[in-house]
């Protein structure tokens, strides 16, 4: 393991006591449990709206809302952090607003913890792309036409009008299927990026910046961008440009590379990931955080997510099947509404979708996956073996 | 089924619906309305965010118009729409359409009605109507009715056909009751129809009233189609021959003022859909609702912090089509900064919890979650409303109350 590591001490029974990093940053990541087959860890993350349990899964509420689940049904389902979008935000309602409202927890009311992404996927993956410069990215407005530049001061200037506990740098982002000189191109103008991210952080104490590892999917290309920004004193690392098309085989070989060289004692963001098997697997790779927008965005589609894959109530087999989407799942939905009624509401109103949104919130953040794993994991330190254990009964 | 009345008071009839059902748990304060639903699920909102809400009315409204395309499903499911949807305790009462959807006309006949699923038309007889009310297991329902006069110029004859219909309706509905072991707990309303034709109106309610029937829907009387004022004299005329001790259901009558000037003239019961079409244009209700218990104290309590009526009637941005008197349009420019909740002192979870900013914010986005934060506080206003209006009946205060809600 590489990286500096400030004030590591170690604790009773081999593990590490709260490492605090530096001064400023307000964040605390306590090492709970460590699998000695794989590398996947159980800890805690403080952040200044509360604890957060990892490995976690942070479910996308992009324009300041959780689509249709209330604050509190969202505190509910044990959400101790989710994601606000800075593009969607900066353009309607715009940090002007949002600031004066107390910051985006005050604007939605979410009282626990809020990660706000930089803006710069949007811009590869919504927006007509005019330019890429090194000053920033210029795109067109989708509202009114007009030309914007975002530059990486401009970024964190909106994020820190947010206010979330974790922002993430602009980066250079290019598509997982790209090749040739502009990947790397790329992975070192994220570098510079970074830097001028952290430079323009007003509030580095109370606001974490984390960077995004880059690279591509080229070994040599992370591992040079690895070594740069871990140089860098922030308080958490994102390994980013993947989920986006490519391999399975090239997409964890670059997860495993780069949690390799992630310091053990700062966070690791595996963003856009994503389904339950990557899950399963990333957390053995080391990671502790992860977003998609998957989950509440099948939901509306009336895809209930399961153990066994993923159940579409529209579908005229459920027209009578009067168990629930999962007989064993705890959530509000499962505990009153059958597969029957769910496939008979989605004809009549938009609660349908509520309710299986909150099945599948509460099936990747809580119930079935994440967490049964977790207590298997608290109680046997073995990671793997806990999935073996989960997968077998 | 009882209706314990405790005062009448010019035409207003103030008490309690009790004995629902056969177990008799539950009571619904007269006047009052009805819990509004989609397929058993009110718009917009789980049990959960249902259940933010205080006080909810007792009976819980389903349509036919929802429930006919669920038919083989219910029947196989045999326990009912209650428990099918897994509602919480509370009474039901099944109509045949929906007040908030207006139905294409011209599709009934002397034997059938129509209701409009998700697939499109289905065709009812009287034999089918009553399989999908012993399917549904509705604690009281009404019989089926022809009540398509709401039309501009309907004919007279038309109306005496419609009111013919009703009739023969409802005595082969009764029949049919009788013989069905799933509804033998359940109610029937006799449904009054006659369209704007005094004359037929009456007869509707003189025959009706011969029947062995729990109650009356009053038919035909719809918002769209109707005046206030002609309204109110049909009513009174129709009420004339019902029994006093039986309660009238009025259908699709739904807007503050035209409430109040029906329980004037003897209406018990209205449904719910009003606070639904208010969240579906994006509007939030914000109409005075406060009772004030004597002249004196009125000057007094005008200090004190209670709901303050925003000034709905000018709004900058063209106004959604149907928007009332009684409520503020959130998709206007004039709220995007506006940090106040809909409506001071409001203790519903969406004023408690949110601003008119937020609300603002979520409309223009085209978020789902402004039709839940919306339907519960229009929901909590409404029933607001219809609880200070029993208030206003009890301590003799209408004629303010009513000044307060009209201002």
């Amino acid at each position: 393991m590489a990286a500096v590591e400030s004030g590591t001490c170690e604790g009773p029974a081999g593990m590490s006591a709260v490492k605090r990093l530096s001064h400023a940053a307000p964040l605390a990541l306590r090492i709970l449990a460590e699998c000695p087959v794989s590398k996947a860890r159980a800890c805690v993350l403080t952040l200044p709206h509360g604890p957060v349990n990892t490995p976690v899964f942070m479910p996308v509420g992009t324009q300041g809302t959780m689509k249709g689940i209330t604050v509190e049904q969202l505190e509910e389902l044990g959400c101790q952090i989710c994601l606000g979008n800075t593009y969607h935000l900066g353009m309607r309602p715009g940090p002007e607003l949002i600031e004066k409202a107390s910051g985006l927890h005050g604007f939605m009311n979410w009282r626990r913890n809020l990660l706000t992404d930089s803006g710069g996927f949007q811009m590869v993956s919504l927006v007509e792309l005019s330019e890429v410069t090194e000053e920033g990215v210029m795109f067109r407005s989708p509202y009114d036409g007009k030309e914007i530049l975002l530059t990486p001061e401009q970024s964190i200037t909106i994020q820190n009008s947010l206010g979330s506990d974790i922002m993430m740098q602009l980066d250079d982002v290019v598509s997982s299927t790209v090749t040739g000189p502009r990947v790397e191109e790329a992975m070192h103008r994220s570098v510079r990026w970074l830097d001028r991210c952290i430079a323009a952080n007003k509030n580095p104490d109370r606001q974490n910046l984390f960077a995004i590892i880059q690279g591509g999917l080229n070994a040599d290309l992370r591992k040079a961008c690895l070594d740069e920004m871990t140089k860098r004193d922030v308080p958490g690392f994102a390994v980013g440009g993947l989920s986006g098309g490519e391999e399975k085989d090239d997409f964890w070989k670059m997860v495993t590379l780069s949690t390799d060289h992630l310091p053990r004692g700062k966070p690791r963001y595996l963003m856009g990931v994503g389904y339950a098997v990557d899950l399963v697997v990333c957390v053995a790779l080391g990671c502790d955080m992860f977003d998609c927008v998957f989950p509440t965005r099948t939901a509306r589609f009336g895809s209930a997510l399961v153990p066994w894959g993923s159940l579409q109530i529209k579908q005229k087999q459920y027209a009578k099947d009067f168990q629930p989407i999962d007989p064993d799942c705890q959530c509000a939905t499962c505990k009153r509404h059958s597969r029957a009624y769910l496939h008979a509401l989605f004809k009549s109103d938009t609660a349908a979708m509520h309710h299986i949104t909150i099945h599948n919130i509460s099936y990747q953040v809580l119930t079935k996956l994440i967490s049964r794993i977790f207590s298997c994991f608290s109680l046997y330190r073995c990671f793997y073996c806990s999935c073996c254990l989960y997968f077998l009964l | 089924m009882k209706l314990e009345l405790s005062k009448v008071v010019q035409g207003c009839r103030l008490g309690l619906l009790t004995a629902i059902e056969q177990t008799a748990q539950h009571s619904l304060d007269v006047p009052g309305c009805l819990l509004f639903t989609h397929c058993a699920t009110v718009p917009h909102l789980t049990q959960d965010t249902l259940h933010t809400l205080s006080n909810l009315p007792a009976v819980t409204q389903v349509t036919l118009n929802c429930l006919a395309e669920h038919h083989e499903v219910l029947e196989e499911f045999k326990e009912g729409v209650r428990k099918f949807a897994g509602l919480h305790d509370t009474a039901l009462y099944c109509s045949l359409h929906d007040s908030a959807t207006t139905n294409p006309a011209g599709h009934i006949t002397n034997k059938t009605v129509s209701v409009w699923g998700s697939g499109g038309r289905m065709e009812l007889t009287v034999a089918k109507f009553m399989a999908l009310q012993a399917a549904i297991k509705p604690d009281f329902y009404q019989s089926m009715a022809d009540g398509e006069t709401w039309q501009a110029n309907t004919s007279r004859k038309r109306v005496r056909k419609a009111v013919d219909r009703t009739l023969a309706h409802l005595d082969e509905c009764l029949i049919l009751h009788q013989k069905t072991q799933e509804l033998k707990q359940a109610k029937i309303f006799g449904v009054v129809e006659g369209g704007d034709i005094l004359e037929e109106r009456v007869r509707s309610a003189r025959e009706t009233a011969k029947r062995p029937v729990a109650g009356f829907v009053l038919d035909g009387f719809q918002s769209a189609a109707m005046e206030q004022d002609l309204r109110s004299q049909l009513i009174t005329a129709v009420t004339a021959e019902l029994p006093q001790e039986k309660p009238r259901l009025l259908q699709g009558v739904g807007r503050p003022d035209e409430v109040i000037a029906c329980v004037e003239v003897g209406v018990d019961l209205f449904e719910g859909f009003f606070p639904f079409q208010v969240t579906e244009r994006g509007c939030a209700l914000c109409f005075d609702c406060t009772v004030t218990t004597d002249p004196e104290t009125a000057v007094l309590e005008s200090n004190e912090e209670r709901p303050v009526v925003e000034e709905p009637k000018e709004n900058g941005d063209s106004c959604p089509e149907n928007m009332t008197r009684f409520e503020m349009n959130l998709n206007d420019k004039r709220y995007r900064e506006d940090l106040r909740p809909l409506v001071e002192g409001c203790s519903c979870y969406c004023c408690k919890n949110h601003t008119r900013a937020y609300i603002h914010h979520l409309l223009v986005t085209n978020e789902l979650l402004a039709g839940v934060l919306l339907m519960l506080h229009n929901t909590a206003h409404y029933l607001r409303f219809f609880r200070a209006l029993r208030e206003a009946l009890a301590n003799d205060r209408l004629q303010d109350f009513k000044r307060r809600v009209l201002q």
